[in-house]
Formats: C-alpha cells, sequence, structure tokens
C-alpha cells in the first residue's frame, strides 16, 4: 500500500493533477457553457480527439527517448491522401487502402528514423524536412485536388462506423482506448519501452550497456509514423474530406497534449495514459471555449498559455526532485 | 607467479593524425588491483577505452585469458567479462536500480515481454552476496553518488567481470563511501578478479594497490610494486622532473590587514546553515570539508548565483545586497567554478573574447566593441600569468586545463576583482599545471587579493591556506590557523555532525 502511493507521489502527481484538470474543466464547461452539457457535445469532443489522441500517443514515444518528431501533422495527412488516391483511381478495396494508410505513416516513420539514429540528423531538424517532404508528397499524389473518402451512405461507408455510427454513437473513443491500451503495454511492459525510456534517460549509458540504440531509436520513430497513419484513417472517417497541403499544426497540438499530460521534453519520463488525458483537456478547450462565447481563435491563445503552464509544472516538480535528493 | 590475465603490449592508437597513444603496456595478474596513473592526457583513458571495446587499437597486441583480443564494441567486451565503472556515472537515472542493472540483457518471456520480477530477484541477491542494502526498485537518480556507484560495480559483477576498470572512482564519494568501495573491492579481490584502478590520489593507490604502472605523453614509463615505492617516486616517473612544492607553515597575513568580506549568517536551505566568517586582504582562506559539506552552495550563495534565505554580506565593512552575480561582480567578487566548462569558459570563444566576458562595457563605446584595446589587454594578461597559447584568437577549447583556469583568472583580473573565489581549483588539471595554478594564487595574495579556496584535496589545503575554516553538512564547524591546522584535525572537524541531527 505504502509501496502505491509512493509511487503516486513520485511518477503519476502530474497525471493526476491532468485529470483533476480535465475534471475541472469540463465540470466548469459545463456550468458555464450554454448547453454544453449534452451527448453531441461529448461526441464532438470524442471526435477532435481521435486524429490528435493518436498522434500524441505515437509521438510520446519519441518524446520520452528525447527526440521530437514534427512531421507527425503532414504525415498523417499525406498518407490519408495515398490510401484516399489509391482507393478513388487504382479502385483497391477499402480495407486495403486502409492498411496502406498505416503503413505509409510507417514508412515516414521509418525515414526519420534512420536520419535521427544513423545519419545523426538533430530530430528536429529530420523531422522538420519529413513534414515538408511529406506535405509536398501529399500535393503531388493528390495532383493538388481535394481527395475525398467514401461517404457513409455509400457501400464502404462502413469504415466511418469505427469511430462513429449512423446512429451517432461514439465507437471510435474504444478504439482509441484499445489503442492507449496497446501502448501502454508497449511502453511498461515490453524491451521496447525499456529502452524507449533507457534512451531518453542516457542515451550514451545505454549504448555502452551494449543496447543497440540506432535500432531502438528507428523502432520508436517508426511508432510514432505508425500512430501517425492511424490518426490519418481517424481523420478520414471524421471529415471525409481531405485537402492537400493541410496537417501543418496538429503536430503541435499534438505535442502540446503530450506536455499537458506530463511527459517531459528533456526525455527519460513520460506516461501514454497521461498523454491521453491531454489531449481530452486539449480538446475540451477546443470544443468548449465557443460555449462560453470566446470565439476559436481564443482557442489558440489559451491552448498557448496552458502548454506554458504545464511545461513550468514539469520544470517545479523536477527542481522538487532535486532538492529532496539533496537531503537524503 | 602465474601467467597474467591480460597482457597489453605495445598498443598505439591514432586519431586523425594525433598519436594519443605511441607505446603503451599493461599486464594484469587475477586477483590484483593495479593503478594507472600519469598526467592528463597520459593515454590513461585511451588505453581503457581500447581494453574496453569503446576504440579499436591501431596496433599492438592484447591477449586476454592467453588468446587474442579483437574487440569491436563495448558490448562484446562485457560480455568476455571487462568491464568500465567509468568516472561520470554512466546511469539511466529514471530508471531503476534493477532496470539499470540489467538493460540491455533483460529477463524475456517470448523475446519481447519484460519479466521484470525475475530481475529484481537477481538484483537483490547480488547485493546480498556484496553485502550492500539497496532497494532493487528504488530510481537510480534518487540515490546518492556513492549508492550508485555500487550498482555499477554490481552490475559490473554480474556480467561475471573478470577484469573491472574503475576511472577515478572516489571523485565524488565521501570518506565512509570511499570506505564501503575499498571494501567491495577488497571482497572482489579475494574471488581473484583483477581490477585497474585509475586515481589522482596517491595516498589511495598507497592504501589498495598491489602494482602501479605510469605512462605519460601516451607511453609506457614503467611499473612498480606499491610498497616498495614512494609517493614522490610514483610523481617523479609520471612528470619527469621533480615537483617541490613547499606547505605552508605560518599565515603570511600581516595582522593588522582590513577584512575585505565578511559574511554573517548565511543561510540557504537546505544546504547551508548560518554561516559566518570574514576575509582580510592578502589571505588565502581555505574552505575545507567532505563531498556535499555546502561549501560550494555557500560560495553560490555569496556569489549571488543562487538565492540564499539569510544573512548579510559585508564589503570593506559597508553592507551590501548582492542578489544575483551582477551585484558580486560589481562588488569585486570573482568566481571560478570547479566546473571550468560549465560556468567558468565558453570554450567556444577565443582567449579574448573569455578574458573579457566580465569587463566588455569597459571596452566598448556606444555598444561598439574596441577590439584593439580587447586584443592588447588580453595579451597583456596572457603574458603576466603565462598562459600558454599560440595567440589570443585561439579558441579556449584547444588549451589545456590549466590554461584554461588562467584564463578565467585573467578575466577576473581585468574585470578588477580583488576577491576571488576558486572552487576546487585544481580539478582536473596536471600536476605539472598545478604547482603553476599554486604560485600564481600566492602571487595574486600578495599583490592584495583575497582569496577563498574550496577544496577537496586536504594536501592542498594544507599547502595554499592562511586559514582554514572547516564545513560539515551546512555549519561552519571549525577555523584553523595554519600553524595549528594538519589532516587529523580538519578530519575530525570536518566529520563533526551535529549531535541532534
Amino acid at each position: 500500500m505504502n509501496d502505491i502511493l509512493e509511487n503516486i507521489k513520485t511518477k503519476g502527481m502530474q497525471k493526476f493533477i491532468a485529470l483533476g484538470a480535465l475534471i475541472l474543466l469540463y465540470a466548469a464547461f459545463s456550468v458555464f457553457g450554454n448547453n454544453f452539457f449534452t451527448v453531441d457535445t461529448l461526441v464532438s469532443i470524442f471526435d477532435a480527439s481521435y486524429y490528435i489522441g493518436f498522434l500524441a500517443i505515437g509521438v510520446t514515444f519519441v518524446i520520452i527517448t528525447g527526440g521530437i518528431d514534427l512531421s507527425i501533422g503532414t504525415v498523417m495527412m499525406c498518407s490519408a491522401i495515398v490510401g484516399g488516391t489509391l482507393y478513388n483511381n487504382a479502385g483497391l478495396p477499402l480495407w486495403l487502402c486502409l492498411f496502406i494508410i498505416i503503413l505509409v505513416g510507417g514508412i515516414f516513420g521509418l525515414a526519420n528514423g534512420i536520419m535521427v539514429s544513423r545519419l545523426k540528423l538533430p530530430p528536429f531538424i529530420a523531422t522538420l524536412g519529413t513534414m515538408m517532404v511529406a506535405s509536398g508528397v501529399g500535393s503531388i499524389v493528390s495532383n493538388v485536388q481535394s481527395t475525398t473518402f467514401p461517404m457513409r451512405s455509400s457501400p464502404d461507408g462502413w469504415y466511418k462506423d469505427i469511430f462513429r455510427t449512423a446512429d451517432n454513437f461514439p465507437t471510435g473513443i474504444f478504439v482509441l482506448i484499445a489503442f492507449t491500451v496497446i501502448a501502454v503495454i508497449l511502453l511498461n511492459k515490453t524491451v521496447i519501452g525499456r529502452y524507449t525510456f533507457a534512451i531518453g534517460s542516457n542515451k550514451e549509458a545505454a549504448r555502452l550497456s551494449g543496447v543497440n540504440v540506432n535500432k531502438w531509436e528507428t523502432v520508436v520513430y517508426m511508432i510514432s509514423g505508425l500512430f501517425a497513419g492511424l490518426a490519418g484513417i481517424a481523420y478520414a472517417a471524421t471529415y471525409t474530406t481531405i485537402l492537400p497541403g493541410a496537417g501543418q499544426g496538429f503536430e503541435l497540438q499534438a505535442i502540446a497534449g503530450v506536455v499537458v499530460g506530463g511527459t517531459s521534453l528533456s526525455g527519460g519520463v513520460g506516461s501514454v495514459i497521461g498523454t491521453f488525458i491531454g489531449v481530452f483537456i486539449m480538446s475540451v478547450l477546443k470544443i468548449g471555449l465557443p460555449y462560453v462565447d470566446l470565439q476559436p481563435h481564443y482557442q489558440t491563445l489559451i491552448t498557448g498559455i496552458v502548454v506554458i503552464g504545464a511545461v513550468l509544472l514539469d520544470i517545479y516538480r523536477s527542481k522538487k526532485e532535486k532538492s529532496v535528493k539533496i537531503k537524503s | 607467479m602465474q601467467t597474467p590475465i591480460l597482457k597489453m603490449e605495445h598498443i598505439t592508437k591514432e586519431f586523425t593524425g594525433v598519436k594519443a597513444l605511441k607505446d603503451a603496456n599493461l599486464d594484469l595478474y587475477e586477483g590484483e588491483v593495479h593503478a594507472l596513473v600519469g598526467e592528463n592526457g597520459a593515454g590513461k583513458s585511451t588505453l581503457m577505452k581500447i581494453l574496453t571495446g569503446i576504440h579499436q587499437r591501431s596496433g599492438g597486441k592484447i591477449e586476454f585469458m592467453g588468446k587474442e583480443l579483437h574487440l569491436k564494441n563495448p558490448k562484446e567486451a562485457q560480455d568476455m567479462g571487462i568491464i568500465i565503472v567509468h568516472q561520470e556515472l554512466n546511469m539511466m537515472n529514471h530508471l531503476s536500480v534493477a532496470e539499470n542493472i540489467f538493460i540491455g540483457r533483460e529477463e524475456k518471456k517470448a523475446g519481447f515481454w519484460l519479466d521484470d520480477a525475475a530481475i529484481k530477484k537477481q538484483s537483490q541477491s547480488l547485493f546480498q552476496k556484496l553485502g550492500i542494502s539497496i532497494n532493487p526498485s528504488e530510481t537510480i537518480g534518487n540515490l546518492t553518488v556513492g549508492k550508485q556507484q555500487m550498482v555499477e560495480i554490481a552490475k559490473a559483477i554480474s556480467h561475471n567481470a573478470k577484469i573491472i576498470v574503475f576511472d577515478e572512482p572516489t571523485a565524488a564519494l565521501t570518506e565512509s563511501e570511499i570506505n564501503e568501495l575499498f571494501r567491495m573491492i577488497s571482497e572482489l579481490k579475494k574471488k581473484g578478479v583483477a581490477m585497474i584502478y585509475i586515481s589522482h590520489r596517491m595516498d589511495e593507490i598507497q592504501r589498495i594497490t598491489d602494482r602501479v604502472t605510469v605512462m605519460r605523453d601516451g607511453e609506457y614509463i614503467g611499473t612498480v610494486n606499491t610498497k616498495d615505492t614512494t609517493k614522490d617516486e610514483i610523481i617523479n616517473m609520471m612528470v619527469g622532473r621533480v615537483i617541490y612544492e613547499d606547505p605552508k607553515t605560518e599565515s603570511t597575513v600581516k595582522e593588522d590587514a582590513e577584512v575585505v568580506l565578511k559574511a554573517e549568517g548565511i543561510t540557504m536551505y537546505p544546504t547551508v546553515k548560518n554561516a559566518s566568517f570574514s576575509l582580510r586582504k592578502g589571505e588565502i582562506l581555505g574552505f575545507a570539508g567532505l563531498m556535499g559539506a555546502g561549501r560550494t552552495e555557500l560560495a553560490r550563495a555569496i556569489f549571488g548565483a543562487d538565492k540564499k534565505d539569510k544573512g548579510t554580506i559585508y564589503i570593506h565593512g559597508k553592507r551590501v545586497e548582492i542578489s544575483s552575480p551582477m551585484d558580486a561582480v560589481a562588488n569585486g567578487i570573482g568566481y571560478l567554478s570547479e566546473d571550468r566548462k560549465r560556468f567558468g569558459v565558453a570554450v567556444d570563444l577565443s582567449v579574448a573574447e573569455n578574458s573579457v566576458l566580465s569587463s566588455l562595457k569597459k571596452f566598448s563605446h556606444l555598444g561598439f566593441v574596441n577590439s584593439h584595446a580587447v586584443h592588447r589587454i588580453s595579451k597583456e594578461y596572457c603574458e603576466k600569468l603565462k598562459t600558454k597559447t599560440p595567440s589570443v584568437h585561439q579558441l579556449v577549447r584547444n588549451l589545456s586545463g590549466g590554461n584554461q583556469q588562467k584564463v578565467v583568472i585573467a578575466k577576473w583580473l581585468i574585470q578588477n576583482s580583488d576577491i576571488l573565489i576558486f572552487d576546487e581549483p585544481t580539478r582536473g588539471i596536471d600536476v605539472g599545471a598545478k604547482s603553476e595554478i599554486y604560485t600564481l594564487m600566492n602571487e595574486l595574495a600578495q599583490m592584495g587579493k583575497s582569496i577563498i579556496m574550496i577544496s577537496s584535496e586536504l594536501t592542498e589545503v594544507l599547502r595554499m591556506s592562511d586559514r582554514i575554516i572547516v564545513m560539515c553538512e551546512g555549519r561552519i564547524t571549525g577555523e584553523l590557523d595554519i600553524k595549528d591546522a594538519n589532516q587529523q584535525e580538519i578530519m575530525k572537524l570536518a566529520t563533526k555532525r551535529e549531535a541532534t541531527g
């Protein structure tokens, strides 16, 4: 019992603060917003969380290694465009196209991983490059036209049910939870997760301990890419139409969610559940602000303040940890 | 005697044209503790990196347990039982003790799922065997440096180590941790593990090693039996010349010298508690104590680098408010950090740029820097301090530790600081350059500068100080005039813990 309490104190503090903040935020909007506390609003909060959620879960792995992946936003769009174009123009079956969307994301992730681990490019620069490449590839593939996925009424409309049924039941939340659980297990119970933390904590020490750092770093960026592909499917299912050249900015929303959830940008610390909560804080803000008569552009401003607050909290926490250490 | 477990012969190593090792030799027997000594840059670290697979040799022969050895990476070395305990502990701070020990060779189910219960159990039995008590689930970052090192040694042993290399293992340890380490070393010795011990501390070498191999300028100088050799003989082999330094026996400060700095009741929770002292003109005031006694923290509080909670500072009898390094510099205080590379010099700037870093205002007009004046003054101080640099445009990165230290001194002299705080002035500086720094400090004191010197080397404190202040756990536990001071007296004060504490 003591052990559990201690664990909460040292590791889960920010997670609990984040969860508290999420509940408070939702309650506050429910009290002060007009008609905020409805099923429809909840479903739109979910809708806004699926694709950002996948992006954020994937990039959590990268951030724990001390890296960053700025390409996920445009990679998500690019892979959706590739899948959609193959469906519309090449007549491939939809299930295969959805699979290809994930695959394309994985390929971009692999490219990022190779650039960062083998070619020693700084992650910021490598993924910034990939961000632009993916944006360009998307425009080329779609010939600068928008790509439309099948409507709900069409025979292939079944894929929309993965995230929301015809009678507005948010099935997507279960999909997101399922992948969150998978990611939690990956991060905490498998070799991949152990090396993710090890690399973020001290890459050189991991290397000298005989860990194949290059390989695992590549794997981590691939995970981020694969999740960006998943996000592409979620985006297509939710919004049907994909515009070429879009997607920039989503990576920052996702990273904001990760940071708010308590994952440290300096690496070594982080959790997928925190990210899950962080993403929902962002979505509640995004959907909720108009209900209290604040225009959407205030959302950007407030998002910024929330992120800065979260990072301050992180700094304060690690400072406190250090001072405790001196005493012991 | 039996055949050696390890034989390194005529090892050479070149780094893009620079010969780091010219002709290095080393042999090692089972159950032997073998000291490897030499000035910085003598090639000890390079030789050990070759032994442990971090670097590959350019030439020569390594024989390990009768077979020739070609290691391609650290993992291969580990698998053969050759382990290095690094000076800067290479730990993954956010991971637990057990996770650190078994990183890279986790217990796995189906090759993918971690079995953490198993590694915890194995860590536990490992600690039991070594007679140490550490919780395998504890996060490494929460342990003291001494405990972290024990974990690293346990990790080495779990690799079935035949050879363990210790690279300056005691640099950051307290007295009791050092004793614990030595107990473990003799334990390992009985088990037949061969150990290479790199250290600058002669008394430790005499205490625990069987033989000493000396290197100089990348070359093998010789190997001697520790018990047949004196400290001076070893030092002479290291530097190739006789070093002569007299310890101070009497204070050189005049009776009526002015008090330039007076600190009263300086408190900074939780590291400094109610510290008061005064510093006189031309005095070298030594601060002795163990790691973590709060000396650096006190110095940083006085310099304004960290915010103090309580206390007053008087400069030349006048009460001053110092809440930032800027205030301290304005009051003529200069701070020479123990961690030069991080806090002392900007390694990617030139000697000249570093020299005027604090006093740039004096050399600029309307925001434009008068590079002519900068050049002149930095050259003048290079000559005064005998800084060895091809020109003042040389990047500080390319200077040796001793010369970097001189650049920092120049910086404060140009700023006209008359109170200089030296925090571990000779850490990471080789024996030859050390005595030059000592001479320089004495000259500065004669010029009327006042010096606070924090040092963990008792011999250094006894050699340099006019007066010695000893700290323990954040308190000043005693003050000794140099003529009454000796190692025993200082150690007694340095371990004078509070009875109620």
